[in-house]
């Protein structure tokens, strides 16, 4: 059973689309990150999974229906919105109470295993801890909860690196398991980069790409061209081309890896690993990087589709 | 406590068949309102600090009490029942007080502060049904405070008791004279009122409650002018105060519907001392007007439920 399946997932708000007909699956046992400049509908898409707003069109979430179904549903999903949203007069104690007795698969002994490891007091006033002792808290919260999805809507806002860091480490080490599925969202997709196994950009309501961390891997790659190859480099129709220190860095979609087909060169913009190696050292983009490339140009308010990508022109 | 929920199994692929996890329904709610006690301690201490208060004036008090008893004695050999009742009743009354202004308070921010501070999307994160979650919020005002009114009016009372007997041994003017009232009798009213009080005044919370989840700001004004304004445009228009009426009675009507104001020698009731004889219940409890203000609680409730489902934070 997919763990969310989306078709034809809508939302206005008055004449704003935030979500312009999404489709999508994701299967159990994935890490997939969300990303999309602000306004891109992101949140508003977690918020139609985790049934927090109505919404037009279809979705399930492990099997059910989120709006009306959003307590039930809740059994198996946890989520961290941001890290402002603990009662900030409730005590750690208190919070530990709170959820051991409303979640029946709450491991209290989990919780308390993963408090030992910070600087957390249980008497503490949620008020009184530090913007990271608070994501600290509601992570041990919520790891210690036996779900089947976790979603994370910006989580590591506002934290420094450490704290990122620390984050994303307990996640994979002490939380994901395989069989768990996670969604992320966030603007610092470099922290992220080596959690992943799926990654999905959305932009003004719809789905612009959609792949594996391997498809991602294998189809684009990023090269730094040599300076007497670069009129060659260009002619094989980069998606991007950014400059850094007088040397241009080349982005290029390859075909994904198939058997040799003569014809398809005349057909396709796109272009194989062998010919750009030859052009200059050769390595995977940053998520960050794709971002840019894909997205960077559609910021203004005239969107130009030149990314070379099949992108979702509005209407 | 928690011993049989840990026993969860721990191997991942445990977690993709297991049963729908088995929860006793009440359970979110009984940890919702005691959320709710964590987060408003106003509510119990509130009343404490006032019955606080008042026990170290009645003490002061009881230092006057011989020289006053003497000079009510000259006159009367025996006090009246009600002159006796009066600082109980007193203590009484201004718990309720109290309670009512902790109830309306609490009501009018309930569903507000969640959204306000953003935790609205913490509570959401875990299984509480809407339903649970609002029905927690109004036991507040229409059980909790009745409980606590009662409990500490009892303990107040009994102190007050004491410490007058007390004061008279002390003194050494002796209980030979009645010195107290029937205290028992007034701890019946005093249940009797409070649960009398709760159910008439439920309408009003659960209005405070649906306007504390619907309005984004200012919810004492958006649950107050609203009515008045239609009562005052009725009466400008028509000349009449149908609504305005209605409003009155949904406020004091309780008491010519919950008692008998006159006794049976056709004399109105001293408040201080309400005798057993004076309640009515059967009448109480047989007033359409009764079972239309629950009517529109429930209503109001059930409209809360449903907001809270579309409601995030502010």
């Amino acid at each position: 059973m997919a763990c969310i399946e989306a078709r034809g997932l809508r939302k206005a708000f008055g004449k704003t689309v935030a979500l312009d007909g999404v489709n999508v699956r994701l299967e159990e046992g994935r890490i997939l990150g969300l990303i999309g400049p602000n306004g891109a509908g992101k949140t508003t898409a977690l918020n139609a999974i985790l049934g927090l707003t109505p919404y037009q069109g279809e979705l399930r979430v492990l099997g059910r229906d989120p709006w009306s179904e959003r307590d039930r549903l809740m059994l198996d999903v946890c989520f961290i919105a941001d890290v402002a949203v603990l009662p900030r007069w409730m005590r750690v104690s208190q919070a530990l109470d709170y959820v051991a007795g409303v979640h029946p698969r709450f491991d209290r002994a989990k919780a308390e295993g993963f408090l030992e490891k910070t600087d957390i007091r249980r008497a503490s006033k949620i008020r009184e801890l530090s913007k990271g002792m608070v994501t600290q808290l509601h992570l041990a919260l919520v790891m210690a909860i036996d779900a089947r999805l976790l979603v994370l809507d910006e989580p590591t806002l506002g934290l420094d690196i450490l704290y990122r860091k620390q984050f994303y480490d307990s996640l994979l080490n002490d939380y994901y398991d395989r069989s768990r599925t996670i969604v992320v969202t966030t603007h610092q997709v470099d922290d992220i980069q080596n959690v992943l196994t799926d990654l999905m950009f959305i932009n003004r309501g719809r789905i612009v790409l959609d792949c594996s961390m391997e498809e991602f891997e294998a189809r684009y790659v990023e090269v730094t061209v040599h300076p007497q190859q670069v009129a060659a480099a260009r002619a094989l129709k980069p998606i991007h081309e950014r400059q850094v220190l007088g040397r241009s860095i080349l982005l290029f979609d390859l075909k994904p890896d198939s058997k040799p087909d003569l014809n398809s060169e005349v057909k396709s913009d796109r272009v194989d690993r062998q010919q750009v190696a030859a052009l200059g050292d050769v390595r995977t983009p940053s998520i960050a990087d794709l971002f840019v490339a894909m997205l960077g140009n559609t910021q203004g308010n005239k969107p130009v589709d030149n990314s070379g990508q099949a992108q979702g022109m509005p209407k | 406590m928690n011993t049989q929920l840990n026993a969860v199994p721990d191997s991942p692929l445990g977690s993709q068949a297991v049963a729908p996890a088995v929860m006793p329904e009440t359970r979110p709610l009984y940890w919702s309102i005691r959320r709710e006690l964590w987060e408003n301690r106003s509510i119990y201490m509130a009343p404490l600090a006032v019955a606080a208060v008042y026990v170290f004036g009645f003490l002061i008090s009881l230092f006057w009490v011989p020289r006053s008893m003497r000079g009510m004695g000259a006159h009367h050999e025996m006090p009246p029942v009600n002159v006796l009742a009066m600082p109980y009743s007193h203590a009484a009354m201004l718990i309720m007080l109290i309670a009512l202004l902790v109830g309306i308070f609490y009501s009018l921010d309930a569903l507000h502060s969640e959204r306000r501070d953003r935790s609205i999307l913490f509570w959401k994160s875990l299984p509480v049904s809407d339903f649970a979650t609002v029905l927690s919020k109004a036991s507040i005002p229409l059980v909790v405070l009745p409980l606590l009114t009662f409990a500490i009016t009892v303990a107040l009372q009994l102190i007050m008791l004491l410490l007058n007997a007390t004061v008279l041994l002390v003194s050494g003017r002796g209980t030979a004279m009645p010195w107290a009232p029937p205290l028992f009798e007034m701890e019946l009213v005093t249940l009797y009122g409070t649960a009398v009080l709760a159910l008439w005044h439920a309408p009003i919370y659960c209005w405070f409650l649906l306007v504390s989840g619907w309005a984004r700001r200012a919810t004492s004004l958006w649950a107050v002018l609203p009515p008045l304004a239609i009562a005052a445009t009725e009466y400008i228009a028509f000349h009449t105060s149908y609504l305005g009426s209605l409003l009155q009675d949904r406020l004091f009507g309780f008491a010519a519907g919950a008692f008998d104001l006159k006794d049976k020698n056709g004399l109105p009731i001293d408040a201080h001392f309400i005798p057993l004889a004076q309640l009515a219940p059967g009448r109480f409890l047989s007033s359409p007007g009764l079972w239309i203000g629950l009517v529109f609680a429930a209503i109001f409730l059930a409209a809360a439920v449903r907001m809270r489902r579309y409601q995030g934070p502010l």
